[in-house]
């Protein structure tokens, strides 16, 4: 996948995604503590942790759906603003794709694609329509466009919601468990999707059970648990030489069952 | 029940018939826009916008539509507002209706799931963006069979524009009964004629329910 140059050009650049010193409560929970994170373009760092270990969290603080109490967080360089169209027109460039899918119900899979592309880049309709049927095609959905999402399987819908975050041709795209709703034969049809964005070098944060895909795509692992990033390294020195005893906790139990 | 169609009381019925009919479909139009509006104001994360929704709500709802049509009436005109009696009507008729299609439309956002306004904002949706296309649509179709409800109730609510100076059907049946025609007579005709609009009303949400449902 990753040549050694592409991890040289790679480590030149500015980072990305940039989380200084950010904390989170909810409540008396202190889910978010002292995290700092650097993701550069191109990269793939899978998170990974028991769950209420604040990864989901994590993510979904990277677009702001989730406000953080304290500390930055920058993307391409610009600090994301406070709610309103500063920041809509930031997260437009930040895919999100979430565990429950959600597609818009009252539309259909071509017509999910194409609203971003024109109520939020102004993209000429027939243009947005041309481009979502590609992206369809792309993720395998394409002879679904004039259905609704309910009529669509878990792992099409899914592709779906991919297919529509990156119609915004979006500089990170944001992983919430994409795949722990999807039975179990359709989660490789969406790995699948991911593996081949992640080799077209999209930069992804990617928070999943799946210990395949994180050894396969990730150039890096980020282990998680109680609100900390307890260890992070390349997937391969994680997976064999576990570091933290939580770590070797966590995969003994997940591994090995 | 012959007396409709002598001495040119038919005229009369149906002139107060298309009125009521006319003063029915701008107040619901009001109540619509208005309605959406106020839904949009409670559900808006600006405490200013969520008050006056509040207010509103807990005004028009809570006051008899009689002395809303009072204070519409007779309280705006020495404010230096003058229109006609049915803009009046429908003034206050399409206010007190918005309150309650704010209230429907308002469980119908609650219905929608919190996962597709945040799909909506990730993609870059303002929040406007977010409501009008994504919540508010969905919401819509969910309370379809209660706010058909209320749309039923309205033309009947128009009624009470007949006690100030709105010639539509139920002034008709004042008229009616001044001239001395069997009472029961007269409220059969005027049943029949609230009927057939409630009748369309509620068919016309019918049709709406089949067609719109989201499946989920």
């Amino acid at each position: 996948m990753s040549t050694s140059l592409d991890q040289d050009s790679r480590a030149d650049a500015a980072p990305l995604v940039v989380l200084r010193n950010v904390n989170k409560h909810f409540g008396a929970l202190h889910v978010l503590q002292d995290i700092d994170l650097e993701i550069k373009q191109g990269e793939v760092v899978v998170l990974i942790g028991p769950s209420g270990s604040g990864k989901s969290t994590l993510c979904r603080t990277i677009n702001r759906l989730e406000t953080v109490d304290s500390g930055t967080i920058t993307i391409d360089g610009r600090p994301l603003p406070a709610e309103g169209r500063e920041l809509a027109r930031l997260r437009a460039e930040v895919g999100m794709v979430f565990q429950s899918f959600n597609l818009f119900a009252h539309k259909t899979v071509l017509e999910n694609v194409v609203l971003g592309q024109v109520k939020v880049r102004g993209i000429a309709k027939d243009r947005a329509v041309r481009t979502a049927q590609e992206l369809l095609e792309r993720v395998g959905v394409g002879a679904q466009a004039s259905k609704y999402p309910a009529q669509l399987s878990g792992g099409q819908q899914q592709r779906v919601a991919i297919a529509r975050a990156l119609a915004m041709n979006p500089k990170v795209m944001l992983f919430d468990e994409p795949t722990s709703a999807l039975d179990p034969e359709m989660i490789n049809e969406v790995l699948e999707v991911m593996r081949q964005l992640a080799a077209d070098g999209m930069t992804m944060v990617v928070v999943t059970h799946e210990m395949g895909f994180a050894r396969s795509a990730a150039n890096r692992v980020l282990f998680m648990a109680d609100g900390r990033i307890v260890e992070q390294n390349t997937p391969e020195a994680f997976f064999t030489a576990p570091r933290s005893e939580r770590a070797k906790d966590f995969l003994s139990k997940i591994l090995h069952h | 029940m012959g007396f409709l169609f002598e001495d040119g009381n038919f005229a009369l019925f149906r002139d107060g018939f298309l009125q009521t009919i006319e003063l029915s479909a701008l107040s619901a139009l009001l109540a619509l826009l208005l309605g959406t509006l106020l839904a949009a104001f409670r559900v808006s994360p600006v405490p200013v916008l969520r008050a006056f929704g509040t207010g509103w709500v807990t005004i028009f709802r809570n006051t008899p539509l009689t002395v809303l049509f009072f204070a519409v009436t007779f309280g705006l005109p020495p404010l230096g507002v003058h229109f006609s009696h049915l803009v009046f009507a429908v003034l206050a008729l399409g206010s007190y209706t918005a309150a309650f299609v704010c209230e429907v439309l308002r469980s119908g956002i609650n219905t929608v799931p919190i996962g597709q306004a945040e799909a909506a904002r990730s993609l870059g949706l303002t929040f406007g963006q977010t409501l009008t296309q994504v919540v508010l649509p969905q919401a819509a179709r969910t309370v379809l069979a209660p706010m058909s409800s209320v749309f039923i109730a309205l033309p009947r609510n128009s009624a009470i524009a007949g006690a100030f100076s709105v010639s539509e059907l139920y002034s008709a049946q004042q008229t009616f009964s001044e001239r001395g025609y069997s009472i029961f007579a007269i409220f059969f005709w005027v049943a029949c004629a609230y009927l057939v609009i409630s009748a369309t009303v509620a068919l016309l949400f019918r049709f709406l329910e089949s067609r719109l449902a989201v499946a989920r």
